[in-house]
Order: C-alpha cells, then sequence, then structure tokens
C-alpha cells in the first residue's frame, strides 16, 4: 500500500507545474479565442478566412505534434536562419502551444455563445445610436460569457488533461514526475495510478463545481 | 421632420416594400396598421435603418441618413420593440443609463438622475434596482420606452409594442404611449390596437402588399375608409 502512497505523491510533485501552465494557457486561449471569435463574426473576408484557417490546423494536429514543433522545431528554424535562439525553459513554448491549442477549441464556444444572444440585443443596442464594437462589448459580450461560463471551465478541464503530452517536450508536470519515478522504481502500476489520481484531485473537483453552477443557474431561469 | 421617399426593400428576391413615400412632422402621431406581411414593420425598422433599404432616401430633420451619420441619427430616434429586448445583464436604472452614458457622454450622476425622473413618469420610480426578468411583460415594455426617452430622442418608433403583452397589461403601456403624445412626441407606432390609432393617431397609414393603400385622419381611414382592401381588413378587426 505504502509504494501507492509514494507513487501518488510524487506525481502530486507536477501538481504546481500543470496548474501553472493550465492556468496561463486557458487565459491566452480565452483572449486568442475572443478575438479569433470576433474575426469570425465580422465583415472581412479575410479576417473570417484567418480565424478558419487558424482553428481548422489546429483543430486538425494533435497538440503533441505542435508542441513539438515549437520546442524543437521553431528553434532549429531560427537557428538555421543564422540567429542563435534556444528557448531559456521549455515551459515557454509549452504554455504557448497549449494557449494557443485551447484558442482554437475557445473560440468555437464563444462564437456559440455570441449567436445564441438573441438578436434583438444588437438592435437595441444599435437603436441607442451604438456603434457595433461597443455593442459588442458592453452588451453581447457579457451576455455570451454568462452562457459558455460552463463550456469555459469544461474547456479547462480538458485542458488540465492534455498538458499531459508536456512530458513529451521537456515539461515536468504530472506524468513526466511519474514516469521518471518509474523508470528508477520499476513500479510501474503504482507509478501510473498515482499520476492518474493526482489528475483526479484536480478535474473531479471542477466538474462538480461546474456541475453545481449549471443547476444553480437552471433553477434561477426556472424561477424568472 | 422625417421624410421617407422611394423606400423599397428586397428581402432577396422578395419585395417587401413597394415604394413608399411618407413624411412625418414634428409633433405627429402617425400609426401604420395592415396585416401581416404587409411590411409595416420593415417600413418602420428602415427609418433607423435596422433594415437596410434597398433602395430610397430617408431623411431627419432634413438631413440624409447615411451609414456615416447613422449611428449619431440614431440616438435622436427611440426604438420600442415587440419583444421589448431590455439588456437581462443589468438592472432597470442600467438599462436606462447606458445608453446616455456610453454613447452621449453624459455623467453617470446626471443620467441616473434623469432616469429615476424617467422611471417614475412610466409608473416604475421603485423598480430601479431590479432586473428585467423579475418584472412582468408590461412593466419591462414601460422600462423599454424609458430606456429610449433617455437618449432625449425626438422621435419615437414603436413596432407593434403591446402584440407580445398578456392582454391586461396591453393598457398599461398604452396609457404610456398616449402621455407621451399628449406631451406632443413625435411617434410612429406600428400596431394592431385601433382603438389607440383613433384615440391618439393625427394620421392614419394603412399598408398591404408593400404599399400605402390608404392614408388620412383615424376618422376618415378607419371611420369612412375608400379602399376595398382597408374595409375588408377592418371588418376583420375589431375597433
Amino acid at each position: 500500500m505504502e509504494v501507492y502512497l509514494q507513487g501518488f505523491l510524487i506525481a502530486c510533485k507536477g501538481i504546481p507545474t500543470t496548474i501553472w501552465v493550465s492556468l496561463v494557457a486557458i487565459v491566452l486561449g480565452a483572449a486568442v479565442g475572443l478575438l479569433l471569435a470576433l474575426c469570425s463574426q465580422s465583415n472581412s473576408k479575410a479576417l473570417k478566412l484567418i480565424s478558419k484557417l487558424y482553428i481548422d490546423i489546429v483543430r486538425g494536429t494533435p497538440m503533441l505534434v505542435q508542441a513539438l514543433i515549437m520546442a524543437y522545431g521553431v528553434p532549429q528554424l531560427i537557428q538555421s536562419m543564422g540567429t542563435d535562439f534556444k528557448w531559456p525553459n521549455l515551459v515557454i513554448p509549452a504554455v504557448i502551444v497549449c494557449g494557443m491549442n485551447s484558442a482554437a477549441y475557445m473560440a468555437e464556444i464563444i462564437r456559440s455563445g455570441i449567436q445564441a444572444v438573441d438578436k434583438g440585443q444588437m438592435e437595441a443596442a444599435r437603436s441607442l445610436g451604438m456603434n457595433k464594437r461597443m455593442a459588442m462589448r458592453l452588451i453581447i459580450i457579457p451576455q455570451a460569457i454568462r452562457m459558455i461560463l460552463p463550456a469555459f471551465a469544461n474547456e479547462f478541464v480538458t485542458l488540465i488533461k492534455e498538458t499531459s503530452v508536456l512530458g513529451y517536450v521537456g515539461v515536468v508536470e504530472i506524468l513526466r514526475h511519474g514516469q521518471l519515478w518509474n523508470s528508477s522504481s520499476f513500479e510501474t502500476f503504482p507509478a501510473y495510478i498515482g499520476v492518474a489520481l493526482a489528475y483526479m484531485i484536480l478535474t473531479i473537483p471542477l466538474s462538480k463545481l461546474i456541475n453545481g453552477y449549471e443547476r444553480r443557474r437552471a433553477r434561477k431561469e426556472a424561477a424568472a | 421632420m422625417i421624410e421617407i421617399k422611394g423606400l423599397h426593400k428586397y428581402f432577396g428576391e422578395n419585395q417587401v416594400l413597394k415604394g413608399i413615400d411618407q413624411s412625418v412632422n414634428e409633433g405627429e402621431v402617425l400609426c401604420i396598421i395592415g396585416p401581416s406581411g404587409s411590411g409595416k414593420s420593415t417600413m418602420l425598422r428602415c427609418i433607423n435603418r435596422l433594415e437596410e433599404p434597398t433602395d430610397g432616401e430617408i431623411f431627419m430633420d432634413g438631413e440624409l441618413i447615411t451609414d456615416e451619420n447613422l449611428d449619431r441619427i440614431r440616438t435622436k430616434m427611440g426604438m420600442v420593440f415587440q419583444s421589448f429586448n431590455l439588456f437581462p445583464h443589468m438592472s432597470v436604472l442600467d438599462n436606462l443609463t447606458c445608453g446616455p452614458v456610453n454613447v452621449k457622454g453624459e455623467s453617470k450622476a446626471e443620467a441616473e438622475e434623469k432616469a429615476k425622473k424617467l422611471l417614475a413618469r412610466v409608473g416604475l420610480a421603485e423598480k430601479a434596482g431590479e432586473f428585467p426578468r423579475n418584472l412582468s411583460g408590461g412593466q419591462q415594455q414601460r422600462v423599454a420606452i424609458a430606456r429610449a426617452l433617455a437618449m432625449d430622442p425626438e422621435v419615437m418608433l414603436f413596432d407593434e409594442p403591446t402584440s407580445a403583452l398578456d392582454p391586461e397589461m396591453v393598457g398599461e403601456v398604452l396609457d404610456v404611449m398616449k402621455s407621451l403624445a399628449s406631451e406632443g412626441m413625435t411617434m410612429i407606432v406600428v400596431t394592431h390596437e385601433m382603438g389607440f390609432a383613433k384615440e391618439v393617431a393625427d394620421k392614419v397609414i394603412f399598408m398591404d402588399g408593400g404599399y400605402i393603400v390608404e392614408q388620412g385622419p383615424p376618422e376618415e381611414v378607419l371611420g369612412n375608409p375608400q379602399m376595398d382592401r382597408t374595409k375588408d381588413f377592418l371588418s376583420k378587426v375589431l375597433i
């Protein structure tokens, strides 16, 4: 039994890195995702195309491949152009990849949220003399955000699990801690069970929170 | 004050407005009646460009409305919708101050003071802190009227303001509109409330099939219609 506890505790050492990477990535993802969503809603064909290309490319490739390109491919490319470049810390490309990856999914979530806001809201805002940008900022986006909060939190849960691929590009997060311990102790089963438990103590409470929020909101809406 | 010249509107292949010419003078109350699909709401929505006219010109105070001056001109036109369209994430008070503060640059204090007066005027002074979802339909529509008035508009556009209301709430909204009219507000009202049109309108337009079929003072259009289509329509609605 003790060996399982040891496996769990070792995996837990990776929790701060996993949380940190996930948090920065979700903030980056939300910001870039909002930008992409606004591009996809704009009247400009070029902006629409950029947003669509970005989303298609990111969603059509595995995050591990994106991480390998960013962590090892990009420095090599820059070096081949004659500039000395090395990531000062491999967490940096990892966070960028997670954020950029999440942005593609966030963009779709935000876009659906914006479209779910009643058309009359934009009309009412415009009829008060607001331009489109002001109407988006003051009227549409605040309502869209409320609607997408659960989907946003679900994306965060997904992101936490997906950061597990970052062990392959030099980030010592939960999974990597378990792997390292496994290769020195050969306690394979306890090591990976420990890793699984470490992820669960992050994801399950978060999922419960989301469910609670959705239930509360459903009750509130039913009462209104 | 408002002049509409040669207004045409297509939705795809479907021609909804087939050449509308009309003017509304200051202080005048114009009621637009007609069967659904006759183009009356589209005409109203073309005035403040919630629908883009396919062809035709609309002037406000002698100024042609264009893409460039649209946002500024919209601040002079209050709009009230069938489905209220209050901002659900804001309190009633914030619904009223949001336009004046953000669009016209009024100070928060100034806007709030005016908003409270307007809420009192529509009989909802005590609801300032409530959220729209806690109000009845009639109360929401009265707030929507106050929200439009908060911009100090020169003309008010009403798009079937009582059609989404339970029957017992129609009266309270019509009362607010009547008092506005009696204070001299210029109003264009698309409505099915013939009683209101008869009592308040200076001019009534009957529309059908994208045309203005008949127009004139309410006692003529509603009391003694000349055209068969007007007679047919009026015979089917209760006055």
